[in-house]
């Protein structure tokens, strides 16, 4: 099974730079507006889009990230309407891989097969479920490999030697490193402390390694892409399109162009890492 | 009941956690390893007998058990059936059920080596006990509790602050319960190298439910010795409230397997089934939250809803995986009480008994003034009256004090 992820990270191989990846919010602040950030954000040089899937109550998410859900919420997102905004953007753009991610209860109200299904229709490329281990692969996790999705598993400080292989046994498309114990918004980890564990990871699979979790500026951006495959970055896009926002929170006409100019910024840190490396 | 009913009903769960479809271990990968070494930590000071021998020092004389199975003469008489007994709960120090477990996560807590130890807390009654066990152990102890909480349990607020704990008032969702252990969780997650997380109720990711229900089982296990030393028999009926579940699935465990007892739960319905309640099996379905699949208040997106209850402690859109899975065999009816009727039971038990119970226990009594008429009089029913009213005396007086108006 190859992928547009797959696709995706063996071109930059050879291009031999490093993944710049962002992370948007669908429905935020409203999804008309999501969708035009969305089709704005390759333009702006992101290599690979993760797409939060609106919940509730994300346990692994900071005020940021769970505020920037409960607009999404708020403004009448739900999970089939996110699937229908990567069907549009697959309309213009048939290359940039696409994750979605997020917790299971909506996928599994949903329905598990109805949802991998019209996931694969509307283009979607990979999954990454933060409340889904290894220990729960038979819910999610083998059935979208059966459909042809990637499912892309965290791995964390705390996963150890002795659990990597269990955490890599059923992952493909990259491993994402949650670079601190933490949750999404926390404090920036040590770039030399993330290369370690980088390299750690890199004895257990042949797979590309994404890091994320406190990345905010180019420099940031910068020092991980010298470490790692790909950095990712969330919080600091959903500020900056949160800082965009009028007083009742909708969306004003410099909205998507704040959100693509700081992805223009990073994604020339990221491009700068592999020529200082080389 | 269903087909394919298990040879036991104290079996559960299986190695992965699982009663029939629920329970299960979804949690953030950072958490995994912590989980797997607490479910290890748990069986094997389950297989020390000097774990148990220290739980029972303390059992006795900290907690001050066995608590008392007391037959409630006058109630009985008003009610005009069934012969009722109060498994009184309320009488341990701290003054609820709450404490049974939170004595045992501390005592594993320590084999551990974790020297923070954080909670979520409705009532307060769990934040109180926990606070309690960390200040006698010399531990580091973060109350999570809703803002909205903070407000309405008071007196419990002040006790944690008393006995050392810090109380952070959770500002997100609808500030109760739920939103105590989204940010419970979300300190654990970053916390997780020094810090023991010990969830007040049987839910959570396992072994949270199996290990708060073994920690809880001794109210059922004193009730059957003490209901054979006091009727020689064994009783008829069992019923207790059900916030997450830990008092009810406390009683029950040990009477599951005897078919001649019926067991009733029940679950709090706020302003009525069809309003704002917090009755996730009768309102309810299954879906993932909080580290487990269980009964869930939810719109038709998988987006959670808010829980209403009068009662801190029962205003939660979630139950134990296994009170759901019980209610899937058909093993115990789950029933459900009103605001209304809790109130009323709440000075009925105080008028009668001179017991004030708390607003949670308070939803059994209520459905115990339903059921004990419809009983023979040699009937034995036994309520479990989970915790005292005392944190309840504020909003209750108030709420009262405004209808005199
Ligand atoms: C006195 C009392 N009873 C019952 C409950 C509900 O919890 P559970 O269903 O786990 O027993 C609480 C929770 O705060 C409580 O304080």
């Amino acid at each position: 099974m190859s992928t547009r992820i797959d696709a995706r990270f063996a071109e930059l191989k050879q291009q031999g730079r490093s993944a710049f990846v962002t992370f948007v919010m669908a429905g935020d602040p409203d999804p008309k507006t999501s969708l035009d950030i969305l089709k704005a954000l390759p333009k702006a040089g992101a290599d690979v889009i993760e797409i939060g899937m609106p919940f509730t109550d994300p346990m692994a998410d900071g005020p940021s990230i769970q505020a920037a859900g409960l607009r999404a919420l708020k403004g009448g997102m739900t999970l089939r309407k996110t699937l229908a905004m990567v069907r549009d953007f697959r309309k213009e753009d048939n290359a940039t891989p696409i994750v979605l991610m997020g917790y299971y209860n909506p996928i599994y109200i949903y329905g598990v097969d109805s949802f991998l299904a019209d996931a694969k229709t509307a283009g979607v490329d990979g999954l990454i479920i933060v409340d889904l281990p290894p220990e729960e692969d038979t819910e999610l996790c083998i059935p979208a490999i059966k459909a042809g999705l990637n499912f892309i598993r965290l791995a964390t400080p705390t996963t150890d030697d002795k659990r990597l292989p269990a955490v890599l046994a059923n992952t493909s498309g990259f491993v994402y490193y949650v670079a601190v114990t933490g949750i999404t918004g926390s404090a920036a980890a040590d770039s030399k402390v993330v290369g370690a564990a980088v390299a750690r990871i890199k004895r257990h699979t042949a797979l590309p390694v994404c890091v994320g979790f406190g990345i905010r500026t180019p420099e940031a951006a910068r020092a991980i892409a010298e470490n790692a495959d790909g950095s990712v970055v969330g919080t600091a896009l959903v500020d900056v399109l949160k800082g965009s926002l009028d007083v009742d929170g909708r969306a004003t006409p410099k909205t998507v162009s704040a959100v693509a100019d700081l992805v223009s910024a990073l994604a020339q840190g990221v491009r700068g890492a592999k020529q200082a490396a080389e | 009941m269903n087909q394919n009913l298990p040879n036991s009903f104290r079996s559960g769960p299986d190695e992965r956690g699982h009663f029939g479809i629920f329970g299960g271990r979804f949690v953030a990968e950072t958490l995994m390893p912590l989980i797997l070494d607490l479910e290890k930590a748990y069986a094997d000071a389950k297989a020390d007998p000097a774990f148990q021998a220290e739980m029972n020092v303390y059992l006795k004389d900290y907690v001050g058990r066995p608590s008392p199975l007391y037959f409630a003469e006058r109630l009985t008489e008003h009610l005009g059936g069934a012969k009722i007994y109060l498994k009184r709960e309320e009488l341990n120090h701290t003054g609820s059920h709450k404490v049974n477990n939170v004595l045992g996560q501390i005592m594993v807590a320590r084999r551990m080596g974790k020297k923070r130890i954080i909670a979520e807390t409705g009532a307060g009654q769990h934040g109180v006990a926990t606070a309690t066990l960390c200040a006698r152990f010399g531990l580091e102890c973060v109350v999570y509790m809703g803002a909205v909480d903070v407000e309405r349990q008071q007196p419990n607020v002040i006790r944690m602050e008393m006995l050392g704990a810090k109380v952070v008032p959770v500002q997100s969702g609808a500030r109760t319960l739920k939103d105590a252990m989204n940010d419970a969780l979300r300190d654990w997650v970053t916390n997780v190298h020094n810090t023991f997380y010990c969830i007040g109720t049987v839910a959570g990711p396992h072994p949270y439910p199996m290990m708060v229900r073994d920690f809880q089982s001794i109210i059922g296990h004193e009730t059957r010795k003490q209901m054979q030393e006091a009727e020689g028999r064994l009783p008829d009926s069992l019923i207790a409230c059900i916030g997450g579940g830990s008092n009810a699935m406390g009683l029950f465990h040990p009477f599951l397997d005897d078919p001649s007892v019926e067991i009733f739960g029940v679950e709090a319905a706020g302003h009525g089934l069809t309003q704002l309640h917090a009755a996730s099996l009768a309102g309810g379905r299954p879906g993932v939250l909080h580290g487990n699949r269980t009964y869930l208040l939810m719109d038709a997106d998988g987006q959670i809803e808010e829980a209403h209850s009068i009662s801190a402690g029962l205003d939660y859109p979630g139950i134990g995986p296994e009170h759901a899975w019980l209610h899937e065999i058909g093993r115990v009816k789950y029933l459900s009480a009103t605001d209304e009727e809790a109130l009323a039971a709440f000075q009925l038990l105080s008028r009668l008994e001179g017991i004030i119970p708390a607003l949670e226990s308070a939803h059994a009594i209520a459905k115990l003034s339903e059921l004990a008429p419809q009983r023979p009089r040699d009937h034995l029913m036994v309520v479990n009256l989970s915790g005292r009213g005392d944190k309840d005396v504020p909003q209750v007086g108030d709420i009262l004090k405004a209808r005199q108006k």
